[in-house]
């Protein structure tokens, strides 16, 4: 027998620690070589780690979020002192007294009083009317009036309140009555069934609640959205547009594709910024607060707020002022499936210079993006919907989207915020600028 | 005619109904409560309250009566006597103050009293014959809570001679012999009281013994002490009615028919519900024999309408009644209450007085019982009054009480603790376990449990 560590191996380049996330094993679980032992993240991904060896889990590094230097013994294995791999069957047998060992003592233990309570009873007839626990642990205790279960009034009262029905509540008190504890142990079980709901009370509320570590990436997007929200002051514009030209040319080139991607309004989006940027160049900027140094980029790189499995993600879209309209759509389509998939690289995942937020339809009517630091401007678009409008003369239906756009109050104004607004406005309505030199 | 409306009605001002009302109004149940007599019901005014009163003026006079001549306290006194009248005001007075209670109860609790006969019309409204006139009440609920009377016997219809405990109650003076039809707790706790007083009693019972519905062990200290104060008893004997003078009772007994001299002659053989004459019969409820039925939240049958107390069948006790109002109280207040309680004491105020709560022995299979005698408690003896016992009925097993019994002088104070026990699901260990106070008879409970643990200690 001989206990060995799995440490957390390196898990990328230039990786230094890692993030426990998930646990697959506890201590006392039988494990296999190349069972998968435990989840870590890093900044790029979330690795699963396999098992070394085959055994016995002793001992696990630490809790869930803890952030462990790569190195760190992740778990330790009791193994068998021979190399055994290749005979499957013989640890087998070997495993399960120990297995028992871990968990047997409990009914062990609770086994032998009961049998020495009953030598008790033959034994000692005097003592025959002292309660025992051997007794009282049992649900169907004897209840002498009927099928009555015996509670004190107020664990009645309680348990009235919160819609249990008693007879089905194991009583652990002397005699078998039902204490207190006994309905915490009732409560505490969220998912008891109906069975629990007395018939006159077809309604309870559900007690209970749920803890949830905040770990991994959820904590990250947490502490982000933190950190943006405090530092940041954020100013947002709302402004209507009307997009009816172009869902009309976005329908036209779309019939007329052929073999490139289908267009949707995220790459004109990216071309309306590419259009807009070079005139508002405080729009597509980093501010470094701690430094007191804005800086000014020349190229546009777009950050695309992504929703995925593990939540938010921001896959960036580089220098889209070099690119065409489909390459833009198959660009976006790459990168999103990366970040879906937990494919993306580092470098598509950073750098970005703005960032667009869009819900599809889900968009609702508006809302106030939080800016994606360093960056001092989001754009977010809201639904389509038509609506009807006044041309002059009469109410005509247009195509009409709102778009929520904030800026970092500290370094753009309102008037700048307004003006670059009014510009995507006049872009987004009438597409034909986005492209034409003038 | 006047009208009135409310969310709850309650037809009757006794203990169930008082109660009821005070505990909706306290909930902000919008709620008159009718009564044709006065607050209090039987209870306050010719039940239980006068009843304890002359049982106080009767055992004073016979403590003062049993000193004259020599006694082994040393205490010297000359044969006292009694006036009645003045008896009867006092317990008058006694009553009056606490009628006026529950008036001052319901008043506080803003709930709304109405005193006429009332008539019930459906099961939303009633008619209420006041002083004021016709007066209509409609209600979204109506608690019925009319309670019960003396039961009369065909032969012996109440009447000159013949009366009821609550012409017994308020006799302006003392017959000199006195039979009582009927040897349950009402007929025993007057019977006894009148012969301390000096009154010459028979008890004439149809049953093989005394308090029929408890068992021997029981009863026998209560016959003993009426054999010690000299009452006549008739058992399995039936009493056939007057004599054509109407001066004796007739009484057909084991050994023969017997004429039974009797100046007054007292009929206590069980309560009868008062559910007809009102309206009510024509609701057509569903009935329990006599009783009305009712669920565990003392619903009748027909929705909105509720019944508490004697209505609704035995025990016929002022203290269920009062907690089936509170249940009804509660029920209709949207709380979550229902009558789920696990026994109802009983007390007989005879001499030695019984108690009991839960289980009797035998009243199922495999039950243990264990008894301690009163005569092992200082605190007994120190009354002068020995007799009695404390009974624990329990499971053997667990040691789950299921019922206790007691009988001795004072031993009603006790009532609390059996029933808490029971309620609680106390065990012996439960009992054996708490300190109980030197010297009280409360300590005999204490040592019953005990000894059924075979633990006790003072025998």
């Amino acid at each position: 027998m001989k206990v060995l560590p799995v440490k957390l191996p390196d898990v990328g380049e230039g990786v230094t620690e890692a993030e426990l996330v998930e646990w697959h094993v506890k201590v006392g679980d039988i494990v296999r070589e190349d069972d998968v032992i435990a989840a870590v993240m890093t900044d790029k991904a979330t690795v699963e780690i396999p098992s070394l060896y085959s055994g016995k889990i002793t001992e696990l590094a630490g809790e869930i979020g803890q952030v462990l230097p790569i190195g760190t013994d992740l778990v330790m294995i009791e193994t068998e002192a021979e190399e055994v791999e290749d005979q499957p069957l013989a640890p087998a047998p070997a495993e399960t007294p120990a297995d028992n060992g871990a968990k047997k003592p409990e009914t062990t233990k609770s086994a032998e009083p009961k049998s020495s309570a009953q030598a008790d009873k033959t034994a000692e007839p005097a003592q025959k009317a002292r309660p025992r626990p051997a007794v009282s642990t049992s649900a169907n205790a004897p209840r002498i009036e009927g099928a009555l279960p015996m509670a004190a009034p107020s664990v009645r009262a309680r348990a009235r309140d919160g819609g249990i029905d008693l007879r089905q509540v194991p009583g652990t008190g002397p005699a078998g009555r039902i204490t207190h504890q006994d309905l915490d142990a009732v409560f505490s079980r969220a998912d008891h069934p109906a069975a629990s709901r007395g018939p006159g009370l077809p309604r309870s509320p559900r007690i209970g609640s749920e803890e949830i570590p905040v770990v991994g990436m959820r904590r990250r997007i947490a502490e982000r959205m933190a950190l943006a929200n405090a530092r940041i002051p954020h100013i947002t514009v709302v402004e209507e547009v009307d997009v009816t030209a172009l869902e009309d040319l976005r329908a036209k080139l779309n019939d007329s594709r052929g073999a490139r991607p289908k267009l949707t309004l995220l790459p004109f989006l990216a071309a309306v910024l590419a259009r807009a940027l070079p005139d508002h160049p405080e729009m597509n900027a980093h501010y470094d607060d701690e430094a007191g140094v804005i800086t000014r980029h020349a190229g546009v790189n777009l950050g695309m707020a992504t929703m995925t499995d593990a939540g938010l993600v921001v896959p960036v879209l580089r220098h889209v002022e070099a690119l065409g309209l489909y390459d833009i759509a198959t660009e976006i389509a790459r990168l999103s499936e990366a970040a879906r998939t937990s494919k993306a690289r580092r470098e598509e995942l950073s750098g970005s210079t703005i960032t667009v937020t869009s819900l599809g339809p889900l968009g609702a009517l508006a809302t106030t993006p939080i800016i994606n630091p360093p960056e001092v401007a989001i754009l977010g678009v809201n639904k389509i919907a038509m609506r009807p409008m006044w041309d002059g003369s009469q109410f005509v239906p247009r195509k009409m989207m709102n778009i929520s756009a904030s800026f970092d109050h500290r370094v753009i104004d309102g008037w700048n915020a307004a003006v670059f607004v009014q510009k995507i406005k006049s872009l987004l309505e009438t597409p034909a600028l986005i492209f034409v030199e003038v | 005619m006047r009208q009135d409306s409310c969310k709850l009605l309650i037809l009757g001002a006794g203990p169930g109904g008082y109660v009821c009302g005070i505990r909706a109004g306290q909930l902000g149940v919008d709620t008159i409560v009718v009564e044709a007599a006065k607050p209090g019901g039987t209870c306050l005014n010719v039940g239980c309250i006068p009843s304890k009163a002359l049982i106080h003026a009767a055992d004073e006079f016979h403590a003062v009566r049993s000193l004259v001549g020599g006694n082994a306290l040393g205490i010297s006194a000359s044969a006292p006597s009694i006036d009645l009248s003045r008896t009867m005001a006092w317990k008058d007075g006694i009553v009056r103050r606490l009628t006026g209670g529950v008036s001052g109860l319901l008043k506080k609790a803003g709930t709304r009293y109405v005193q006429g006969y009332a008539r019930v019309l459906d099961g939303k409204s009633v008619e209420v014959t006041t002083p004021e006139g016709p007066l209509r009440i409609d209600a979204e609920n109506i608690v019925i809570a009319t309670g019960a009377r003396p039961f009369e016997l065909p032969f012996l219809p109440f009447g000159g001679p013949v009366i009821s405990s609550t012409e017994a109650l308020a006799l302006p003076e003392l017959p000199k012999r006195l039979s009582v039809v009927g040897a349950g707790y009402i007929g025993l706790e007057i019977g006894t009281a009148m012969a301390k007083l000096g009154v010459r009693v028979t008890l004439v019972e149809a049953a093989k013994s005394i308090l029929p519905q408890y068992d021997a062990e029981l009863s026998k200290p209560v016959l003993a002490r009426l054999q010690a104060l000299d009452v006549g008893l008739h058992l399995d004997a039936k009493a056939q009615g007057l004599t054509e003078d109407g001066t004796a009772l007739r009484v057909e007994t084991l050994g023969g028919p017997q004429e039974i001299p009797s100046d007054k002659i007292l009929v206590t053989v069980g309560r009868a519900p008062v559910t007809t004459g009102f309206g009510l019969e024509d609701l057509g409820l569903s009935m329990t024999g006599p009783y009305i039925a009712v669920d565990r939240f003392c619903a009748t049958s027909m929705r909105g309408v509720f019944a508490i107390g004697d209505v609704t069948g035995e025990p016929m006790l002022a203290h269920r009644a009062m907690a089936q109002g509170v249940v009804v109280a509660e029920h209709l207040a949207g709380l979550p209450t229902l009558w789920d309680k696990r026994a109802i004491p009983a007390v007989c105020f005879t001499d030695p007085e019984i108690v009991t709560v839960g289980a009797l022995p035998g009243a199922q299979e495999g039950l243990a019982v264990t008894t301690f005698p009163l005569a092992g408690n200082g605190r007994s003896m120190t009354l002068g009054r020995s007799d009695g016992f404390v009974r624990i009925v329990h499971d053997p097993d667990s040691g789950l009480i299921a019922g206790i019994q007691a009988v001795g002088a004072g031993i009603a104070e006790m009532a609390g603790e059996f029933s808490l026990a029971i309620e609680m699901g106390a065990t012996l260990t439960d009992i054996a376990a708490t300190i109980h106070a030197h010297p009280t008879l409360g300590e005999t409970t204490q040592e019953a449990a005990l000894k059924g643990l075979g633990q006790a200690l003072h025998i």
